[in-house]
Protein backbone atom coordinates (compact mmCIF):
# COMPACT_ATOMS: atom_id res chain seq x y z
CA UNK A 1 0.00 0.00 0.00
CA UNK A 2 0.98 3.34 -0.44
CA UNK A 3 0.86 6.41 0.98
CA UNK A 4 1.66 10.31 0.68
CA UNK A 5 1.51 12.34 3.09
CA UNK A 6 2.57 16.49 2.49
CA UNK A 7 4.77 18.71 5.02
CA UNK A 8 6.35 21.73 4.16
CA UNK A 9 9.72 20.74 5.13
CA UNK A 10 11.05 16.95 5.75
CA UNK A 11 14.31 16.26 7.71
CA UNK A 12 16.10 13.21 7.31
CA UNK A 13 17.37 11.69 9.72
CA UNK A 14 17.12 12.49 13.87
CA UNK A 15 20.63 13.38 15.25
CA UNK A 16 20.97 16.73 17.24
CA UNK A 17 21.57 18.05 13.44
CA UNK A 18 17.72 16.92 12.21
CA UNK A 19 16.17 17.27 15.74
CA UNK A 20 17.13 20.52 16.29
CA UNK A 21 16.29 22.00 12.76
CA UNK A 22 13.01 20.15 12.98
CA UNK A 23 12.30 22.16 16.55
CA UNK A 24 13.94 25.61 14.86
CA UNK A 25 11.52 24.90 11.78
CA UNK A 26 8.16 23.93 14.11
CA UNK A 27 9.13 26.84 16.71
CA UNK A 28 8.55 29.36 13.61
CA UNK A 29 4.88 27.59 12.72
CA UNK A 30 6.68 25.39 9.74
CA UNK A 31 4.96 21.68 8.92
CA UNK A 32 7.78 19.16 9.29
CA UNK A 33 8.67 15.45 9.26
CA UNK A 34 11.50 13.66 10.57
CA UNK A 35 12.33 10.54 8.99
CA UNK A 36 14.76 8.55 10.59
CA UNK A 37 15.86 5.33 9.51
CA UNK A 38 16.96 3.44 12.65
CA UNK A 39 14.24 2.01 14.87
CA UNK A 40 15.78 3.98 17.69
CA UNK A 41 16.95 7.66 18.15
CA UNK A 42 20.29 7.85 19.10
CA UNK A 43 21.68 4.65 19.19
CA UNK A 44 24.26 3.22 18.47
CA UNK A 45 26.48 6.31 18.96
CA UNK A 46 29.29 7.17 16.34
CA UNK A 47 30.23 9.93 18.78
CA UNK A 48 32.73 10.43 22.01
CA UNK A 49 29.93 12.53 22.91
CA UNK A 50 31.74 15.30 24.18
CA UNK A 51 29.76 18.79 24.20
CA UNK A 52 31.54 22.59 25.43
CA UNK A 53 28.59 24.51 27.59
CA UNK A 54 28.59 27.00 24.73
CA UNK A 55 27.43 24.51 22.37
CA UNK A 56 24.32 23.67 24.71
CA UNK A 57 23.84 27.43 25.32
CA UNK A 58 23.33 28.83 21.54
CA UNK A 59 20.07 26.63 21.44
CA UNK A 60 18.92 28.01 24.77
CA UNK A 61 19.43 24.59 26.53
CA UNK A 62 20.02 23.81 29.73
CA UNK A 63 22.00 20.96 31.33
CA UNK A 64 19.54 18.33 32.19
CA UNK A 65 20.81 15.56 34.15
CA UNK A 66 19.16 13.25 32.37
CA UNK A 67 21.59 13.29 29.58
CA UNK A 68 24.20 14.83 31.33
CA UNK A 69 26.54 11.88 32.16
CA UNK A 70 29.47 13.97 33.68
CA UNK A 71 30.58 17.61 33.49
CA UNK A 72 34.05 18.77 32.59
CA UNK A 73 36.43 21.51 33.67
CA UNK A 74 39.59 20.48 32.00
CA UNK A 75 41.74 18.62 29.49
CA UNK A 76 45.15 16.14 29.50
CA UNK A 77 46.92 16.43 26.72
CA UNK A 78 49.56 13.55 26.42
CA UNK A 79 52.52 14.13 24.09
CA UNK A 80 54.28 10.89 22.40
CA UNK A 81 56.61 10.63 25.73
CA UNK A 82 53.55 11.09 28.00
CA UNK A 83 54.79 14.50 29.05
CA UNK A 84 51.47 15.97 30.41
CA UNK A 85 49.80 19.53 29.28
CA UNK A 86 47.07 20.44 31.27
CA UNK A 87 44.24 22.55 30.72
CA UNK A 88 43.21 23.69 34.02
CA UNK A 89 39.77 24.52 35.35
CA UNK A 90 40.55 27.83 36.13
CA UNK A 91 41.33 28.50 32.41
CA UNK A 92 37.27 28.15 32.19
CA UNK A 93 37.35 25.25 29.75
CA UNK A 94 33.72 23.74 30.83
CA UNK A 95 32.02 20.73 29.29
CA UNK A 96 29.46 18.13 29.05
CA UNK A 97 29.54 13.91 28.43
CA UNK A 98 26.50 13.60 27.37
CA UNK A 99 24.41 10.13 27.33
CA UNK A 100 23.48 10.82 23.66
CA UNK A 101 20.75 8.34 23.16
CA UNK A 102 18.74 10.11 26.32
CA UNK A 103 19.99 13.79 24.31
CA UNK A 104 18.50 13.05 21.23
CA UNK A 105 15.29 11.76 22.23
CA UNK A 106 15.11 14.38 24.41
CA UNK A 107 15.99 16.98 21.37
CA UNK A 108 13.47 15.01 19.25
CA UNK A 109 10.84 15.53 22.48
CA UNK A 110 11.07 19.37 21.92
CA UNK A 111 10.86 19.67 18.33
CA UNK A 112 7.28 17.47 18.95
CA UNK A 113 6.38 19.28 21.48
CA UNK A 114 6.55 21.89 19.51
CA UNK A 115 4.50 20.58 16.36
CA UNK A 116 7.23 18.56 14.78
CA UNK A 117 6.17 14.86 13.38
CA UNK A 118 8.61 12.05 13.21
CA UNK A 119 8.76 8.47 11.60
CA UNK A 120 10.90 5.92 12.90
CA UNK A 121 12.28 2.78 10.98
CA UNK A 122 11.89 5.13 7.83
CA UNK A 123 14.14 4.99 5.42
CA UNK A 124 14.42 7.30 2.25
CA UNK A 125 14.83 5.21 -0.84
CA UNK A 126 14.94 8.31 -3.08
CA UNK A 127 15.01 12.07 -3.51
CA UNK A 128 11.55 13.00 -5.60
CA UNK A 129 12.69 16.18 -8.02
CA UNK A 130 10.63 18.26 -10.36
CA UNK A 131 11.43 18.46 -14.41
CA UNK A 132 13.76 21.52 -13.52
CA UNK A 133 15.58 19.33 -10.92
CA UNK A 134 14.93 20.63 -7.89
CA UNK A 135 14.03 18.43 -4.85
CA UNK A 136 10.29 18.05 -3.81
CA UNK A 137 10.03 15.69 -0.93
CA UNK A 138 11.43 12.02 -0.90
CA UNK A 139 10.72 8.63 -1.28
CA UNK A 140 11.04 6.29 1.89
CA UNK A 141 9.85 2.60 3.11
CA UNK A 142 8.24 3.08 6.40
CA UNK A 143 8.60 -0.11 8.14
CA UNK A 144 7.72 -2.20 4.71
CA UNK A 145 5.42 0.45 4.10
CA UNK A 146 6.12 2.80 0.67
CA UNK A 147 5.73 6.42 1.40
CA UNK A 148 5.63 9.81 -0.79
CA UNK A 149 6.54 12.35 1.17
CA UNK A 150 5.81 16.22 -0.50
CA UNK A 151 7.96 19.06 1.03
CA UNK A 152 8.95 22.58 0.13
CA UNK A 153 12.31 21.95 1.53
CA UNK A 154 14.39 18.85 2.36
CA UNK A 155 16.36 18.71 4.82
CA UNK A 156 19.62 16.19 4.61
CA UNK A 157 20.77 15.99 8.05
CA UNK A 158 21.60 12.17 7.59
CA UNK A 159 25.16 11.87 9.33
CA UNK A 160 28.47 10.76 7.22
CA UNK A 161 26.37 7.93 5.57
CA UNK A 162 24.51 10.23 3.80
CA UNK A 163 22.34 9.25 0.87
CA UNK A 164 20.08 12.16 0.67
CA UNK A 165 22.76 15.17 -0.49
CA UNK A 166 23.76 12.79 -2.85
CA UNK A 167 20.69 11.56 -4.34
CA UNK A 168 19.90 15.65 -5.12
CA UNK A 169 23.20 16.67 -6.64
CA UNK A 170 25.54 18.24 -3.83
CA UNK A 171 29.11 16.91 -3.49
CA UNK A 172 29.18 15.69 -0.17
CA UNK A 173 31.82 12.45 -0.85
CA UNK A 174 34.31 12.86 1.90
CA UNK A 175 38.11 12.31 1.10
CA UNK A 176 40.81 10.26 2.40
CA UNK A 177 42.74 12.95 3.22
CA UNK A 178 40.25 14.78 5.18
CA UNK A 179 38.04 12.09 7.24
CA UNK A 180 38.87 10.15 9.95
CA UNK A 181 38.44 6.49 10.92
CA UNK A 182 37.02 6.25 14.17
CA UNK A 183 36.68 3.48 16.84
CA UNK A 184 35.72 3.85 20.42
CA UNK A 185 34.73 1.28 23.78
CA UNK A 186 32.39 2.66 26.19
CA UNK A 187 34.53 1.02 29.36
CA UNK A 188 33.74 0.40 32.63
CA UNK A 189 36.40 0.19 35.27
CA UNK A 190 38.73 2.80 33.96
CA UNK A 191 41.08 4.61 36.37
CA UNK A 192 41.26 8.49 35.32
CA UNK A 193 40.30 11.84 36.66
CA UNK A 194 36.87 12.24 35.41
CA UNK A 195 36.73 15.86 35.74
CA UNK A 196 39.15 15.84 32.93
CA UNK A 197 39.35 14.75 28.92
CA UNK A 198 42.20 12.98 28.62
CA UNK A 199 44.02 13.19 24.46
CA UNK A 200 46.87 11.35 23.96
CA UNK A 201 49.36 12.01 20.79
CA UNK A 202 51.96 10.36 18.63
CA UNK A 203 52.58 8.38 15.50
CA UNK A 204 52.48 5.46 17.27
CA UNK A 205 49.56 6.08 19.44
CA UNK A 206 47.05 7.52 16.91
CA UNK A 207 48.92 8.41 13.10
CA UNK A 208 47.93 11.76 12.39
CA UNK A 209 44.85 11.79 15.12
CA UNK A 210 44.90 11.15 18.84
CA UNK A 211 43.32 8.62 21.34
CA UNK A 212 41.13 9.83 23.51
CA UNK A 213 39.36 9.28 27.52
CA UNK A 214 35.99 10.87 27.73
CA UNK A 215 34.70 10.09 31.69
CA UNK A 216 31.01 9.49 32.12
CA UNK A 217 31.45 8.87 35.65
CA UNK A 218 31.05 5.57 37.87
CA UNK A 219 34.44 4.94 36.10
CA UNK A 220 33.10 4.61 33.02
CA UNK A 221 34.12 6.11 29.70
CA UNK A 222 34.31 6.58 26.35
CA UNK A 223 38.05 5.52 25.40
CA UNK A 224 38.24 5.76 21.25
CA UNK A 225 40.43 6.47 19.29
CA UNK A 226 40.15 8.87 15.48
CA UNK A 227 43.31 8.26 12.86
CA UNK A 228 43.33 9.95 9.29
CA UNK A 229 41.87 7.78 6.67
CA UNK A 230 45.06 7.85 5.04
CA UNK A 231 47.08 6.02 7.53
CA UNK A 232 44.43 3.16 7.92
CA UNK A 233 45.85 -0.17 6.70
CA UNK A 234 45.65 -3.78 7.82
CA UNK A 235 47.55 -4.16 11.38
CA UNK A 236 47.03 -0.51 12.10
CA UNK A 237 43.47 0.19 11.89
CA UNK A 238 41.51 2.22 14.23
CA UNK A 239 40.48 -0.75 16.14
CA UNK A 240 43.94 -2.41 16.07
CA UNK A 241 45.75 0.65 17.25
CA UNK A 242 42.75 1.38 20.09
CA UNK A 243 43.44 -2.16 21.43
CA UNK A 244 47.06 -1.68 21.55
CA UNK A 245 46.78 1.74 23.74
CA UNK A 246 44.33 -0.11 25.83
CA UNK A 247 46.90 -2.42 26.43
CA UNK A 248 50.29 -0.18 26.89
CA UNK A 249 48.44 1.81 29.31
CA UNK A 250 47.51 -0.21 32.17
CA UNK A 251 47.36 2.73 34.97
CA UNK A 252 44.20 3.99 33.07
CA UNK A 253 43.04 0.32 31.84
CA UNK A 254 44.03 -2.67 34.23
CA UNK A 255 40.52 -3.05 35.55
CA UNK A 256 38.56 -2.09 32.49
CA UNK A 257 36.06 -3.69 30.15
CA UNK A 258 34.28 -2.80 27.03
CA UNK A 259 30.24 -2.21 27.67
CA UNK A 260 29.87 -1.15 24.38
CA UNK A 261 31.76 -0.76 20.90
CA UNK A 262 31.43 1.95 18.07
CA UNK A 263 32.80 3.25 15.21
CA UNK A 264 32.67 6.11 12.52
CA UNK A 265 33.79 8.56 9.83
CA UNK A 266 35.02 11.65 11.13
CA UNK A 267 34.65 14.16 8.57
CA UNK A 268 37.68 16.98 9.10
CA UNK A 269 37.63 19.28 5.94
CA UNK A 270 35.87 21.91 7.09
CA UNK A 271 32.96 21.52 4.76
CA UNK A 272 32.30 21.20 1.56
CA UNK A 273 32.19 23.18 -1.31
CA UNK A 274 28.45 23.74 -1.50
CA UNK A 275 25.75 22.05 0.96
CA UNK A 276 22.66 23.51 -0.80
CA UNK A 277 20.90 23.37 -3.68
CA UNK A 278 17.58 23.66 -5.35
CA UNK A 279 14.84 22.74 -2.74
CA UNK A 280 17.82 20.94 -0.46
CA UNK A 281 20.05 21.88 2.32
CA UNK A 282 22.56 19.51 4.20
CA UNK A 283 23.37 20.50 7.69
CA UNK A 284 25.64 18.37 10.26
CA UNK A 285 27.79 15.80 9.40
CA UNK A 286 25.98 15.51 6.06
CA UNK A 287 27.66 18.53 5.66
CA UNK A 288 30.67 17.66 6.93
CA UNK A 289 30.01 20.92 9.73
CA UNK A 290 33.06 19.22 11.92
CA UNK A 291 35.63 20.99 14.06
CA UNK A 292 38.77 19.53 11.89
CA UNK A 293 41.17 19.94 14.79
CA UNK A 294 39.27 18.12 17.17
CA UNK A 295 36.47 15.95 15.29
CA UNK A 296 34.01 17.40 17.48
CA UNK A 297 30.33 17.76 15.67
CA UNK A 298 27.30 17.83 18.19
CA UNK A 299 27.96 21.62 18.66
CA UNK A 300 28.72 22.53 15.22
CA UNK A 301 25.89 20.98 14.05
CA UNK A 302 23.25 22.49 16.21
CA UNK A 303 24.21 25.90 15.30
CA UNK A 304 24.17 24.83 11.78
CA UNK A 305 20.63 23.72 12.19
CA UNK A 306 19.28 26.96 13.88
CA UNK A 307 20.60 29.09 10.70
CA UNK A 308 19.52 26.48 8.20
CA UNK A 309 15.94 26.31 9.81
CA UNK A 310 16.38 30.30 10.19
CA UNK A 311 16.56 30.64 6.34
CA UNK A 312 14.69 27.69 5.34
CA UNK A 313 11.87 29.24 7.63
CA UNK A 314 12.02 32.68 5.29
CA UNK A 315 11.99 30.96 2.31
CA UNK A 316 9.00 28.64 2.51
CA UNK A 317 7.18 31.64 3.56
CA UNK A 318 8.45 33.36 0.87
CA UNK A 319 7.35 30.84 -1.79
CA UNK A 320 10.98 30.58 -2.60
CA UNK A 321 13.42 27.07 -1.69
CA UNK A 322 15.79 27.60 -4.60
CA UNK A 323 19.20 27.94 -4.86
CA UNK A 324 19.73 31.27 -5.09
CA UNK A 325 17.66 32.15 -1.68
CA UNK A 326 19.07 29.03 0.19
CA UNK A 327 22.55 30.26 -0.09
CA UNK A 328 21.77 32.52 2.76
CA UNK A 329 22.55 29.46 5.12
CA UNK A 330 25.50 29.01 3.76
CA UNK A 331 27.15 32.16 4.08
CA UNK A 332 25.44 32.86 7.22
CA UNK A 333 27.31 29.52 8.89
CA UNK A 334 30.73 30.78 7.33
CA UNK A 335 30.30 33.94 9.38
CA UNK A 336 29.15 32.25 12.73
CA UNK A 337 31.57 28.99 12.60
CA UNK A 338 32.90 27.91 9.00
CA UNK A 339 35.67 30.68 8.74
CA UNK A 340 37.13 29.52 12.02
CA UNK A 341 36.87 26.21 10.84
CA UNK A 342 38.88 26.87 7.78
CA UNK A 343 41.55 28.22 10.24
CA UNK A 344 41.08 25.67 11.79
CA UNK A 345 41.64 23.34 9.26
CA UNK A 346 44.97 24.66 8.23
CA UNK A 347 46.13 24.26 11.82
CA UNK A 348 45.28 20.71 11.73
CA UNK A 349 47.24 20.74 8.20
CA UNK A 350 50.40 22.05 10.37
CA UNK A 351 49.58 19.51 13.24
CA UNK A 352 49.83 16.53 10.67
CA UNK A 353 53.38 17.22 9.58
CA UNK A 354 55.07 17.12 12.97
CA UNK A 355 57.03 13.95 13.92
CA UNK A 356 57.03 12.67 17.57
CA UNK A 357 59.90 14.46 18.38
CA UNK A 358 58.50 17.98 17.15
CA UNK A 359 55.30 17.20 18.84
CA UNK A 360 57.68 16.74 22.27
CA UNK A 361 58.98 19.96 21.35
CA UNK A 362 55.68 21.53 21.16
CA UNK A 363 54.19 20.46 24.14
CA UNK A 364 57.88 21.69 25.56
CA UNK A 365 56.89 25.44 24.89
CA UNK A 366 53.26 25.40 24.89
CA UNK A 367 51.10 25.79 27.88
CA UNK A 368 47.10 25.62 28.63
CA UNK A 369 46.17 29.43 27.62
CA UNK A 370 48.38 28.92 24.16
CA UNK A 371 46.24 25.64 23.94
CA UNK A 372 42.77 27.49 24.22
CA UNK A 373 44.02 30.15 21.70
CA UNK A 374 44.82 27.97 19.12
CA UNK A 375 41.28 26.70 19.62
CA UNK A 376 39.80 29.81 19.34
CA UNK A 377 41.85 29.90 15.79
CA UNK A 378 43.75 32.98 16.22
CA UNK A 379 47.08 30.95 15.18
CA UNK A 380 49.25 34.27 15.69
CA UNK A 381 49.92 33.09 19.20
CA UNK A 382 51.37 29.71 18.07
CA UNK A 383 53.14 31.76 15.55
CA UNK A 384 55.00 33.78 18.34
CA UNK A 385 55.03 31.41 20.74
CA UNK A 386 57.56 29.34 17.81
CA UNK A 387 59.07 32.29 17.08
CA UNK A 388 60.39 32.41 20.61
CA UNK A 389 61.15 29.51 21.80
CA UNK A 390 61.29 27.19 18.47
CA UNK A 391 62.37 28.81 15.33
CA UNK A 392 63.14 25.75 13.34
CA UNK A 393 59.44 24.85 12.99
CA UNK A 394 58.40 28.55 12.66
CA UNK A 395 58.41 27.95 8.61
CA UNK A 396 56.62 25.51 8.60
CA UNK A 397 54.25 26.37 10.69
CA UNK A 398 53.89 29.98 8.31
CA UNK A 399 53.50 27.15 5.21
CA UNK A 400 50.24 26.18 6.77
CA UNK A 401 48.89 28.65 9.02
CA UNK A 402 49.18 31.63 6.83
CA UNK B 1 33.49 -6.11 -2.15
CA UNK B 2 32.49 -8.17 0.94
CA UNK B 3 31.30 -8.04 3.98
CA UNK B 4 32.27 -9.34 6.97
CA UNK B 5 29.21 -9.02 9.11
CA UNK B 6 30.45 -10.59 12.16
CA UNK B 7 32.84 -7.28 12.13
CA UNK B 8 30.99 -5.01 10.72
CA UNK B 9 29.76 -1.82 13.52
CA UNK B 10 27.02 -0.60 10.86
CA UNK B 11 28.34 2.99 11.76
CA UNK B 12 28.48 3.90 7.76
CA UNK B 13 32.06 4.85 7.81
CA UNK B 14 32.40 4.15 4.43
CA UNK B 15 29.51 4.84 2.69
CA UNK B 16 30.84 8.66 3.87
CA UNK B 17 33.89 7.89 1.59
CA UNK B 18 32.44 6.17 -1.66
CA UNK B 19 33.06 8.12 -4.86
CA UNK B 20 30.74 5.75 -6.39
CA UNK B 21 27.77 6.03 -4.10
CA UNK B 22 28.01 2.36 -4.17
CA UNK B 23 27.71 1.61 -0.41
CA UNK B 24 24.82 2.20 1.67
CA UNK B 25 24.12 1.76 5.33
CA UNK B 26 20.11 0.40 5.66
CA UNK B 27 19.37 -0.14 9.28
CA UNK B 28 21.61 -2.44 10.65
CA UNK B 29 22.81 -3.88 6.75
CA UNK B 30 25.67 -2.18 4.79
CA UNK B 31 24.57 -2.71 1.55
CA UNK B 32 26.92 -3.19 -1.92
CA UNK B 33 25.72 -2.14 -5.13
CA UNK B 34 28.28 -4.39 -7.22
CA UNK B 35 26.55 -2.17 -10.75
CA UNK B 36 28.21 0.99 -9.23
CA UNK B 37 31.41 -0.10 -7.55
CA UNK B 38 34.48 0.70 -9.54
CA UNK B 39 36.90 -1.38 -7.34
CA UNK B 40 38.88 1.66 -5.89
CA UNK B 41 39.11 -0.12 -2.57
CA UNK B 42 39.01 2.96 -0.40
CA UNK B 43 36.37 1.72 1.83
CA UNK B 44 38.54 -1.71 2.47
CA UNK B 45 41.41 1.01 3.26
CA UNK B 46 39.37 3.42 5.59
CA UNK B 47 37.32 0.37 7.59
CA UNK B 48 37.90 1.19 11.46
CA UNK B 49 37.78 -2.49 11.98
CA UNK B 50 38.53 -4.07 8.33
CA UNK B 51 35.18 -5.97 7.99
CA UNK B 52 35.27 -5.21 3.94
CA UNK B 53 37.14 -7.03 2.04
CA UNK B 54 37.72 -7.68 -1.79
CA UNK B 55 35.73 -10.68 -3.40
CA UNK B 56 37.83 -13.80 -3.95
Amino acid sequence: MMRELRYDAVVVGAGPAGSVTAWELAKRGVKVLVLEKRQEIGAPKRCAEGINAIGLRQIDLKPDRRWIAQEVSGCVLYSPSGKKLVIRPELGLKGYILERKVFEKYLAAEAIKAGARYLVKTTVIDVIKDGAGAVTGVKADSMGEELTVRAKLVIAADGVDSMTAKRAGLDTVNKLGDYHSGFQYEMAGVKADESMLHLFFGRKVAPKGYAWIFPKGNTMANVGIGILGTESADGSRAKELLDRFIADNPSFFSGASPIEANGGGIPVSAAPKAFVGDGIMAVGDAAQQVNPIHGGGISLAMGAAKIAASVAADAIAAGDTSRGRLKEYESRWYEADGNRMRRLFKLRSFVEKLDDGELEKLAGILDGEDILELMSSTNMGLLKALARKAPTLLPLAKKFLE
Amino acid sequence: MKVDRSRCLYCGGCVGICPANALELKEIHLAVDEGKCTGCGLCVKFCPVGAIRRDG
